[in-house]
């Protein structure tokens, strides 16, 4: 951009330190609370790892996170295999329809509250018992269309001679992917399915929906807004800092693995 | 790709359908659904009651737009002028949090902002001894709750325009004699139009269909749609009504999309012309 006179360039960086302070000070906060003895936010008591220590005994806490990580797994496996596929014979044709391409693009923009409701309403009609398995069906439809979009984007720059050029020295189509187009689109693969996996545990609005009744299929998202819609205890801010920790830790190598994904 | 294809259609469209169909029928008298087809939710989304909800959402959802687009903007500008190698590390940061869970930073706000949060620790410290402020549950903390959530997201979505300026443009018009003030104006906010448009849809869609946020922040004291889709599902079982609600949501969002798609549609016709005048 143009020259700058010193002035100009002090409120830019003004600009940039007050965003930064706005969007990490309400999470710091929450980090150092949950190393607080006291727990409350009113005094620092020293420092602590008991509220961890209480969160390791908390059995609703440990099954909800099993639950999560059930759901998390199983839907970014079928999501990451469909998605990849569905990417590839996207891209391979070239020619979409507008239609197909507002298929795929549908589950990013389409409200939480609505797919959740629309969910709740198709498995009650079908006398479905809702449980883990409804929120992973659940889960995979939108986690499906953000891997898809990630190995799209990586395809876009593939070069399809090459898979020509494998046919035609006699490699069979399944040898042509695991030799020719696999270890082109893995960076992006194991991107999206990253990507996938922090949306699924942290997802929460579909999962409420579709988990049915009973506690038997409580997800972390739903036992932390339970937390704190009903008495809030320090044990959340120990609880919040380790989910934050494992979506931005996913979130990062799947940055580094493929650049750009954030951005999409 | 046709398993993918089965699954969205099996798990989305099917469902929306269902939905779509299940807002034209009438509510049992146990709660259950009555299959006689019926207008009668779709004129209930505009009663006074219910409209006056639907506004309120709006202006709500309006005013954390505003707001983010506004502070978006900024920020994006900020490192957009930053060096070039600081560039993506500033726009990794500034879209960090939006990846971690919503819950959890929503949380936050609560204990920044409840009577002996941290908001009224620091003015103790700062010597007031009044009463504490009542932050939390108003109408100003759902509109922070949703700035802060949403804002990485217009960061964004304003920074891909803005680092993709053609700065001899600027510097053309003030070779012109046109003043810093005028050539944003007239220059580098009209080509930017794009990521505007997007980032403002993006909030405005997500904000105006929340209800974590409003039943979190405001205390369930502000109703916005999702609260009142959330309510018919769960609490008042009326499903048909809740449909309707859910497709009143559909509408508003596809309405703002096309608005978006317009804006965007001028503003590429905007930079083509601005091109051909460079050009020419």
């Amino acid at each position: 951009m143009a020259e700058r006179t010193p002035a100009t360039r002090r409120t830019l960086w003004f600009v940039l330190t007050l965003v930064f302070a706005f969007l990490y000070i309400p999470i710091a906060v929450l980090v150092a609370l949950s190393f607080n003895e006291g727990g409350l936010p009113t005094a620092w008591s020293g420092f602590s790892l008991k509220w961890y220590a209480s969160l390791a005994g908390n059995s609703a806490i440990l099954s909800a996170a099993l639950n999560t990580l059930i759901v998390a797994l199983v839907s970014t496996a079928i999501a990451t295999l469909l998605g990849t596929l569905l990417a590839i014979g996207v891209e391979m044709r070239r020619h979409y329809g507008k239609g197909l391409e507002a298929l795929i693009f549908a589950p990013m923009i389409i409200p939480d509250i609505v797919l959740a409701i629309a969910l709740l309403s198709f498995f009650s009609m079908l006398n479905l018992t809702m449980g883990l398995h409804t929120i992973i069906l659940a889960h995979v439809v939108f986690n499906l269309a953000f891997v898809c979009s990630v190995v799209r984007a990586r395809l876009k720059s593939f070069d399809w001679s090459i898979v020509e050029a494998s046919a035609d020295l006699g490699a069979s189509a399944l040898t042509t992917f695991r030799r020719v187009t696999l270890p082109v689109i893995a960076p992006a693969v194991i991107a999206g399915a990253l990507l996938a996996f922090t949306l699924s545990v942290d997802e929460f609005i579909i999962a409420f929906f579709t988990a049915g009744a009973g506690r038997a299929s409580t997800t972390l998202p739903m036992q932390i807004y339970a937390m704190i819609r009903f008495g809030i205890t320090p044990e959340i801010n120990a609880l919040a800092t380790i989910v934050m920790a494992v979506s931005i830790t996913a979130l990062t190598l799947s940055q580094r693995l493929n650049r750009g994904i954030i951005g999409q | 790709m046709a398993p993918a294809l089965v699954w969205l259609t099996a798990l989305m469209v099917v469902p929306c359908a269902l939905v779509l169909a299940l807002a034209f029928f009438r509510r049992g008298i146990y709660g259950g659904i009555d299959y006689t087809f019926t207008f009668e939710n779709f004129g209930l989304v505009f009663d006074p009651l219910y409209a006056g909800i639907f506004l309120n959402s709006a202006r709500i959802a309006g005013t954390a737009t505003l707001i983010a687009v506004v502070v978006g903007y900024a920020a994006a500008y900020a490192i957009a002028a930053a060096p070039r190698r600081w560039q993506p590390i500033f726009l990794f940061f500034a879209v960090l949090p939006f990846w971690s869970n919503y819950l959890i930073r929503t949380y936050a706000w609560i204990v920044l902002l409840n009577r002996e949060g941290l908001i009224t620790q620091l003015l103790r410290w700062f010597g007031y001894t009044g009463e504490p402020p009542s932050m939390l549950y108003t109408e100003g903390a759902v509109i922070a709750g949703l700035v802060y959530n949403y804002l990485p997201f217009v960061i964004l979505a304003c920074y891909a325009p803005l680092s993709r300026l053609n700065p001899e443009l600027a510097e053309a018009s003030r070779d012109l004699g046109a003043s810093a003030a005028t050539t944003f104006r007239r220059v580098i906010l009209p080509l930017t139009v794009p990521g505007i448009a997007a980032g403002a849809v993006f909030v405005f869609v997500l904000s105006i269909g929340n209800f974590v946020t409003p039943a979190l922040l405001g205390g369930g004291r502000f109703q916005m749609i999702g609260n009142l889709v959330y309510d018919q599902f769960l609490t008042a079982n009326d499903w048909p009504f809740g449909a309707a609600l859910a497709m009143a949501l559909i509408a508003i969002m596809l309405l703002v999309l096309m608005a978006q798609a317009l804006a965007a549609n001028r503003a590429a016709g905007r930079a083509a012309e601005a091109k051909g005048d460079a050009d020419g």
